[in-house]
C-alpha cells in the first residue's frame, strides 16, 4: 500500500488496526540469483536496487538478527558529502543527491533534514586544514562556506567560546545540505520497497559457511539451511573478516568498536550537527529532544557491542568543554556497533578474491549517509560485474597498488 | 575498562596502554624480491578474528614495554600476557 495523508485518515476510522506489514516473512527458497548476505542498509539498499535497476528480483537478503538492527540501527544518523578527494566526493555526493529524493523514491519518511553541519577549529593550524578542505570541496563541487567565530555563534550559541575556554573558537566549515535522516525509516524503507519488488527478506538466519563447486562459490549454509545462489554479495560491515575467513581470504579490515549515547530529551538546544576537530566529539538534537552524541572508536579491536568506559569518557569530557550547559544532561541510553575500519577509511567494493562473490565493506564509521550510493553501486557490480562509475576507485587492489584514498588522513574526522 | 596484567607493572588501566596489533605478522624479504601483493598482505591484511586473538600492547604511559597478550574480542577478558619472545599459553577455543 502507498502512504499518504489519505490512507492515514482512512486507517483512523478502524483505529490505525488495519496497517499492512511492511514485508513479508518468508520461508528461503533453495535458490536464488543473488544472496545478500546482511540486512542492514547496505543490503537492503543493494537488493532493492538489484531489482529495481536491473530487473533482477529474484534476490534474497539473509540477515542473522533483526533488520536494521546492526550498525545501521545504531549509528548518530549523520549525512554529509564534505569529503577531500575527488573520488569519495563524487560516490558521498551520489549518495546525498539520491538521499534528497528518499522519501519519494521509497514512498516512505525517512525524515531527511538538510539542518547543516558545522565543523569546529579551535586552532589556527585547525583553521589552515579546514581551509584547505574547504577548498578541496569547492573543487570537487561540494557546497561549503568558512565561517568567522561571531557567524559560527549565531549557529551554536551555547558553545563555550570565551577566552579562558580549554578549546577556543576559531572558526568553522559549513555544509549547509549535510544534516541528519531517520536510521530504522532508511533500512525500513528500502525493505518494504525491495520486498514489494519480490525480494525475500528472511531474518533470524545466520550464514554459517560457503557451498562451493571447484573454485566458484555457489551458495551459504546458514543456520535454517542450505540456500543456493548465483552470486553471493557480503554487506556485513564489522563481521566481513569472519566471512571472508570461511570463504579461505583475509581482509584489510580491523574491526572496532563505536560507540554512541543520547541524552534525556529537552527543548531544542541545537540547530545543526557540531563536529569538534580538536575532541572528535559530535553532536546533534534528535526530533525527540535528545542530544545524539558520538565520538571515536575504542581503543582496541573489538566484537562486542557494547564499547568501554575511557572513550566514553573522553567524549563526554569533550562535549561538556564545547557545551558546559549540557552538564546538567543525564544520559539516557549508551550502545555500540562494530565497524569494518580500514587504513584508508574508504570503502571496499568489488569482486572477492573467490569466484561468485562480492564485498561490500569498508566503510568504518561513516556508512550511513553511503546506503543510497552503497546499494546503487554494489548492485551495478553484483549485475554487470563492472564497477559503477563512481566507485572505480574503491577496490580491494588499491591496498597492493598503493592508491589509498585516505579520507582519514584527509578529512581529519572519522563520521 | 581493562585491567591489563603488564609483565613487569602488574595489573593497570586501558588508557595507560595502547594496541600495537595482531601477532604475528612477518616482514616478508629480501625487499627487492618482495611482490605488491605480498607487501599488502604483510602491511594490511589481517586475520581480524572474533574471539582469542594473540597481539602486541605497549605499556605507554608505565615502563613503556612491548609485550604480547592473549585476548577476547568478544568478552575482552584477558587470559595471559608475556614479555616478548616468551612463551604463551597455545590459543585454544
Ligand atoms: C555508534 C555509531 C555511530 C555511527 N555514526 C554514523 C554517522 O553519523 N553517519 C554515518 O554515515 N555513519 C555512521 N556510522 C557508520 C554506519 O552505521 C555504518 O557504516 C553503516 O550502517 C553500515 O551499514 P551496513 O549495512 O554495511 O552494516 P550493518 O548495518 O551493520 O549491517 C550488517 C548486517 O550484517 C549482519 N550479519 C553479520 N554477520 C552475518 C552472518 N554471518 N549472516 C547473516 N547476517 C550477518 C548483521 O547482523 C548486520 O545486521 C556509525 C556507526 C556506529 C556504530
Ligand atoms: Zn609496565
Amino acid at each position: 500500500m502507498r502512504f499518504s495523508a489519505l490512507a492515514l485518515a482512512r486507517s483512523a476510522l478502524s483505529f490505525h488496526d488495519n496497517w499492512p506489514q511492511l514485508w513479508r516473512s518468508p520461508e528461503p527458497k533453495r535458490r536464488y540469483d543473488v544472496l545478500v548476505i546482511g540486512g542492514g542498509g547496505h543490503g537492503l539498499a543493494t537488493a532493492y536496487y538489484l531489482a529495481k535497476e536491473h530487473g533482477i528480483g529474484n534476490v534474497a537478503v539473509i540477515e542473522k538478527g533483526w533488520l536494521g538492527g546492526g550498525n545501521t540501527g545504531r549509528n548518530t544518523t549523520v549525512v554529509r558529502s564534505n569529503y577531500f578527494y575527488p573520488e569519495s566526493a563524487r560516490l558521498y555526493e551520489l549518495s546525498l543527491r539520491l538521499y534528497e529524493e528518499l522519501s519519494g523514491e521509497l514512498g516512505f519518511n525517512i525524515m531527511l533534514s538538510q539542518r547543516g553541519i558545522l565543523t569546529l577549529a579551535h586552532s589556527s593550524h585547525q583553521l589552515e586544514m579546514l581551509a584547505r578542505w574547504l577548498n578541496a570541496m569547492q573543487l570537487n563541487g561540494i557546497d561549503g562556506e568558512l565561517l568567522d567565530p561571531p557567524a559560527v555563534r549565531r549557529w551554536l550559541p551555547l558553545l563555550n567560546d570565551s577566552a579562558a575556554a580549554r578549546y577556543p573558537l576559531k572558526g568553522a566549515v559549513l555544509q549547509r545540505r549535510g544534516g541528519v535522516a531517520r536510521h530504522d525509516a532508511v533500512a525500513w524503507g528500502y525493505a518494504r520497497a525491495a520486498d514489494g519488488l519480490g525480494v525475500d527478506i528472511v531474518q533470524n538466519c545466520e550464514v554459517v559457511g560457503f557451498l562451493r563447486a571447484g573454485d566458484r562459490i555457489v551458495g551459504v549454509d546458514t543456520t535454517r539451511g542450505r540456500i543456493l545462489g548465483d552470486k553471493v554479495a557480503l554487506a556485513v560491515a564489522g563481521h566481513s573478516s569472519v566471512l571472508c575467513a570461511k570463504a579461505g581470504f583475509r581482509l584489510p579490515v580491523t574491526s572496532y568498536a563505536l560507540q554512541a549515547f543520547v541524552t534525556e530529551p529537552v527543548k531544542p538546544v541545537l540547530a545543526c550537527v557540531a563536529v569538534s576537530m580538536a575532541t572528535g566529539t559530535y553532536v546533534s538534537q534528535s526530533d525527540k529532544g535528545e542530544l545524539v552524541v558520538g565520538g571515536g572508536l575504542d581503543l582496541y579491536p573489538s566484537y562486542a557491542q557494547r564499547g568501554n568506559l575511557p572513550t566514553l569518557q573522553e567524549v563526554v569530557a569533550g562535549l561538556l568543554e564545547l557545551f558546559p550547559a549540557f552538564g546538567r544532561l543525564r544520559m539516557l541510553r549508551q550502545w555500540a556497533g562494530v565497524v569494518d575500519v580500514v587504513h584508508d577509511s574508504s570503502p571496499i567494493i568489488d569482486h572477492a578474491p573467490v569466484q561468485g562473490m562480492y564485498l561490500n565493506c569498508g566503510w568504518g564509521t561513516g556508512g550511513f549517509k553511503a546506503i543510497p550510493a552503497g546499494g546503487l553501486v554494489f548492485a551495478h557490480l553484483i549485475a554487470t560485474d563492472r564497477p559503477h562509475p563512481a566507485a572505480e576507485a574503491f577496490t580491494l587492489r588499491r591496498f597492493a597498488t598503493g592508491a589509498l584514498i585516505d579520507e582519514g588522513a584527509a578529512a581529519g574526522i572519522s563520521h | 575498562m581493562l585491567r591489563i596484567p603488564c609483565p613487569w607493572c602488574g595489573p593497570r588501566d586501558e588508557p595507560e596502554f595502547r594496541w600495537g596489533g595482531e601477532v604475528p605478522v612477518l616482514r616478508p624479504g629480501p625487499p627487492e624480491a618482495v611482490c605488491a601483493a605480498a607487501w599488502a598482505e604483510y602491511l594490511f591484511m589481517r586475520e581480524n578474528p572474533k574471539g582469542w586473538v594473540r597481539e602486541r600492547w605497549v605499556h605507554a604511559c608505565g615502563c613503556r614495554q612491548w609485550f604480547v597478550v592473549i585476548r577476547n574480542t568478544v568478552t575482552h577478558e584477558i587470559r595471559a600476557t608475556a614479555p616478548l619472545g616468551e612463551p604463551l599459553p597455545e590459543i585454544g577455543p
